[in-house]
């Protein structure tokens, strides 16, 4: 075993090192030193990360894949349980850990300039460092107790960082909000394991893939319910429906936390969590089934939500939840190289949306409504060509990252017969309305008059308050805008089959044997369809926004039920509230409040302290210091005690050998 | 002979310690105390330790009821007054005293046939035995016992003193 | 020529009646000589069971009780003047507080 050779215990370690230092000694530190130490541990990590992934590159590296390491010997054994420490690197791993600490960095790169204003700033950088640790030890993890610690890290990272404006209590209950809604879904995770355990004994992957290599004939039943469980716990993490009301509330969140966490890395450990445990899922059509319907559903769902969004970031974050279904759809269709191509696109260009996104935020000094923007594209020029980068990729047109990695989704989907092509329908009409929302926002926010107002609504106070007027952001933030834009651009153009074999040994064969006649012919066909539909989307959002700008008011007009229906998210919210939380709040304040707490609790230390005080009283009469009384106590000891010496020791001594009192002692 | 003798001076025993229950005057009870211990010296005479009868005639009651009857004398403690302090005394203690009673008699009494006899023609333990047995083995606590004494002679001077005196 | 489960019965019959003593007399004194009396009925049980055995250290033994119940006599009394001095009254419900 290559021991420590690839080092992978450092790509956790040095973001975690970071969280320490600046959590404990930040407040003191110099705003430098703090930013030295915040961007040092994930540019370390990314070097770390980079140097494995070329020692073990398949072909050109030394070591082979998968690769374990075992950084701290064992973890627990009880019984069934064994668990290690151990850190595994496959293709799959590499993947993730640079698309991790690479966004990472660059993120971390731009909070330094997003963030430079705020009290906090080594706070900010502490949590961030943490979550990069957290979801470093998720992807390198062997095994799924492992991994939980991360998904649950993740999770408080998560909670964290959206709640660090500490003066707002909105962003205190979406932080609460997102906390609460992924601990259902990590319940589900849990019982998944518990089952797997159950069932297997294991909770190690590579064991567990033995295990079902050696047991062919096992499907369904039991691993469906595995497999359902661990959904649960990915539509917590991965906002899908069911769970997805916290992901537009913690955009309350600064941007850049909003760019890493809940766009490019966090929620996606649910698609790779599925990918990762895909040897179950392969296992039970049912669950790949509902994955699929689920992912498809959310992403038509989420994107129609998002076409009557006025919030620029939650645009965004509707857009998030409906590319994630994207994910959900191809891991559904077992095309898990394509969920994960398309993990990888999206986590350029919907963090580069983000950052762009803040960038104009920063740039209006806080203002985030779509309404009251426009015209910016003479003012921030770098922002406005990056995020178009950014809008051309996420519509899915040729030949920016978008397109391939949707692409070969919808044509994985396609493949699966009847329901595949009701399912590929379903993507292609939220790839029209993706096109159309993005483009809605793009025209709102560059083009057009200038609507914003003289002294901006800052109660948002994200980025500082400058109040210099409208103004380009510094090159600490362009920056990483520039580099994403790129990967934006050419992200996609390593191509799907190659993807797709690079990950074969961890993810199976790239594609279902292709079950619709027309091969290759098929294949561009169907592109071609989506592409068109994209370019639609885009000229409809160009009609209404910026041709003919008075159309969508006449549209709301007309329909302002479905309007209304949109606007509020189709009270999901309210019905959320209503049938879970309501019930619960009422459970909690009368029958455990009212009945446990007063009655079981407060009621036993009554009876306790009552029993106490009761017994001390009577005990109490006893000592009355008077001698009588205490003489007539003495002598019915003594007639206990003789009592109790004649019956027993009489028995023994009377019983057998009649009484015999000799005593052999004279002492004369 | 010897059953005579037991009889009478028993008879005397149990007569003044009833005596001392029913009486009221404490001089009247330390009087019938005095009957019981002359009593009491008689048969030890008659079960043969003739020191110890000497010794209870003079020590007992010749010295720790003269004390008794000094205090008695001093504090001029005049007749019982009727209290009733404790119903438990009463209540609980009758019944105690009269269940040990029972068990000791009943052991007595089915063992009586282990125990021996006692008659007037028994050896009497000389002086001269006890005290080759005090002197030679028991020294130690013959000693210690001078010291006690001497203890509770100051404890009672200290004890018996007036305040500031 | 007398069995000594008489001797000891009239012992423990003196025992009986010293406890019942204890327990009705109200005067402090009363109550003190019933503890003599009953420390007498122990004596006499001792000396009964010497002469049974020929054994000499049971007589020894009454010795030392008497020694010790001529100290405790004379230090019992000294308490009973001093109680006296402080509460004048020697009844004994009457005493029933710790402090001097």
């Amino acid at each position: 075993m290559n021991a420590y050779q690839l080092y992978l215990w450092l790509i956790p370690a040095l973001p975690f090192a970071g969280f320490l230092i600046n959590g404990f000694l930040g407040r003191r530190l110099p705003k430098a030193l703090v930013s030295a130490v915040a961007l040092g541990a994930p540019l370390a990590a990314f070097v770390v990360v980079l140097r494995a992934a070329m020692m073990a590159w398949p072909g050109t590296g030394s070591v082979p894949l998968p690769y374990v390491e075992n950084f701290a010997g064992s973890w627990m054994m009880a019984g069934m349980l064994h668990v290690d420490f151990t850190f595994a690197l496959d293709q799959l791993t590499v993947i993730m850990l640079l698309v991790i600490t690479g966004v990472g960095f660059l993120i971390h790169i731009y909070s330094v300039g997003y963030m430079g204003h705020e009290d906090g700033y080594w706070r900010y950088f502490s949590y961030l460092n943490l979550f990069l640790f957290f979801m470093t030890v998720l992807v390198l993890a062997e095994n799924f107790l492992l991994m939980f610690i991360g998904w649950e890290g993740v999770g408080l990272a998560s909670y964290l960082l959206i709640g660090f404006y500490l003066d707002k209590t909105s962003a205190a209950n979406a932080g609460r909000k997102a906390f609460v809604v992924n601990r259902i879904g990590d319940f589900g995770f849990l019982l998944g394991m518990f089952l797997i355990l159950a069932q297997f004994g294991s909770l190690s992957f590579s064991q567990l893939g033995t295990s079902l290599a050696n047991l062919p004939g096992l499907h369904g039943g039991i691993l469906t319910a595995i497999c359902l469980f661990l959904v649960l716990g990915a539509t917590g993490k991965s906002a899908q429906i069911p769970l997805y009301i916290w992901l537009p509330d913690a955009m309350e969140g600064p941007t850049p936390v909003s760019a890493l966490i809940h766009a490019a890395t966090m929620v996606t450990a649910g698609v790779y969590m599925i990918a990762r445990t895909h040897f179950l899922f392969d296992r039970s059509p049912m669950a790949l089934a509902i994955v699929a319907i689920i992912g498809a559903a959310t992403a038509f769902f989420a994107a129609t939500i998002a076409l009557v969004q006025t919030d620029i970031k939650r645009v965004l974050a509707y857009s998030t939840i409906s590319q994630l279904g994207y994910m959900f759809l191809g891991c559904g269709v077992a095309a898990y190289s394509a969920a994960i191509f398309h993990l990888m696109t999206h986590a350029f260009f919907k963090a580069l949306l983000f950052l762009a996104a803040g960038s104009v935020i920063h740039g209006l000094n806080g203002q985030q409504d779509m309404r009251k923007m426009g015209g910016l594209r003479k003012k921030l020029p770098i922002t406005f060509w990056t995020m178009t980068a950014g809008v051309i990729a996420i519509a899915g047109i040729f030949p920016f990252a978008g397109f391939f990695s949707k692409d070969a989704i919808l044509f994985e989907a396609f493949q699966h017969g009847t329901p595949g092509k009701v399912l590929w329908f379903v993507g292609l009409v939220t790839a029209l309305l993706t096109s159309f929302y993005m483009a809605r926002l793009w025209y709102l926010t560059f083009f057009g008059e200038s609507r914003a107002e003289t002294h901006p609504d800052t109660h948002h106070v994200e980025s500082g308050q400058h109040a210099h007027g409208v103004h380009e952001s510094p090159w600490v933030m362009l920056t990483p805008l520039v580099i994403l834009g790129i990967l934006s651009v050419v992200g996609g153009w390593i191509g799907m089959e190659r993807f797709g074999t690079f990950l074969a040994p961890v993810l199976g064969s790239v594609t279902i044997p292709a079950q619709e006649p027309g091969g290759a012919g098929l294949d561009i066909g169907l592109s071609v369809v989506a592409v068109a539909t994209a370019v639609l989307g885009w000229y409809l959002a160009y009609y209404f926004y910026n041709r003919k700008p008075d159309k969508p008011m006449a549209v709301q007009a007309a329909m302002p039920g479905v309007y209304t229906l949109l606007e509020s998210k189709y009270g999901v919210d309210e019905i959320y509230g209503l049938a879970i939380v309501q019930p619960l709040i009422l459970f909690s304040r009368y029958v455990l409040g009212g009945l446990g707490e007063v009655a079981i609790v407060r009621g036993s230390a009554w009876i306790l302290g009552g029993a106490a005080t009761l017994l001390g009283e009577l005990v109490r009469r006893w000592q009355s210091g008077n001698l009588r009384s205490y003489a007539g106590w003495l002598a019915a000891a003594a007639a206990a005690i003789l009592i109790f010496a004649w019956v027993v020791a009489g028995q023994t001594a009377l019983g057998a050998s009649g009484v015999d009192f000799h005593l052999n002692w004279t002492g004369r | 002979m010897h059953l005579i003798l037991f009889l009478i001076f028993a008879g005397f025993c149990l007569a003044g310690a009833i005596n001392l229950l029913l009486q009221t005057h404490p001089i009247n009870s330390a009087l019938s105390l005095i009957v019981v211990m002359s009593s009491l010296a008689v048969l030890y005479l008659l079960l043969g330790a003739e020191f110890l009868a000497a010794a209870q005639i003079i020590v007992y009651a010749g010295a720790i009821m003269v004390l008794f009857t000094f205090v008695v004398m001093l504090l001029n403690v005049g007749t019982e007054e009727k209290t009733h302090g404790s119903k438990v005394a009463k209540a609980i203690g009758f019944p105690a005293v009269v269940v040990v009673l029972g068990v000791i008699a009943t052991t007595l009494l089915q063992a009586q046939k282990q125990l021996g006899r006692v008659s007037l023609g028994d050896s009497v333990t000389t002086t001269q035995d006890l005290s080759r047995v005090l002197f030679h083995e028991l020294l130690l606590p013959f000693e210690l016992t001078s010291v006690l004494i001497l203890v509770a002679i100051l404890g009672a001077v200290a004890l018996a003193q007036k305040e500031g005196a | 020529m007398i069995p000594s489960s008489w001797y000891l019965i009239l012992s423990a019959v003196l025992f009986s009646l010293g406890v019942i003593g204890f327990l009705i007399k109200r005067t402090l004194i009363t109550v003190f000589m019933s503890i003599e009396l009953m420390l007498n009925a122990v004596n006499l049980s001792f000396v009964t069971f010497a002469h049974e055995w020929h054994a000499v250290k049971g007589q020894i033994f009454v010795f030392f009780v008497m020694v010790v119940a001529a100290a405790e006599a004379a230090v019992g009394l000294a308490i009973i003047i001093a109680v006296y001095r402080s509460r004048s009254t020697l009844n004994v419900d009457q005493i029933d507080l710790m402090k001097l």
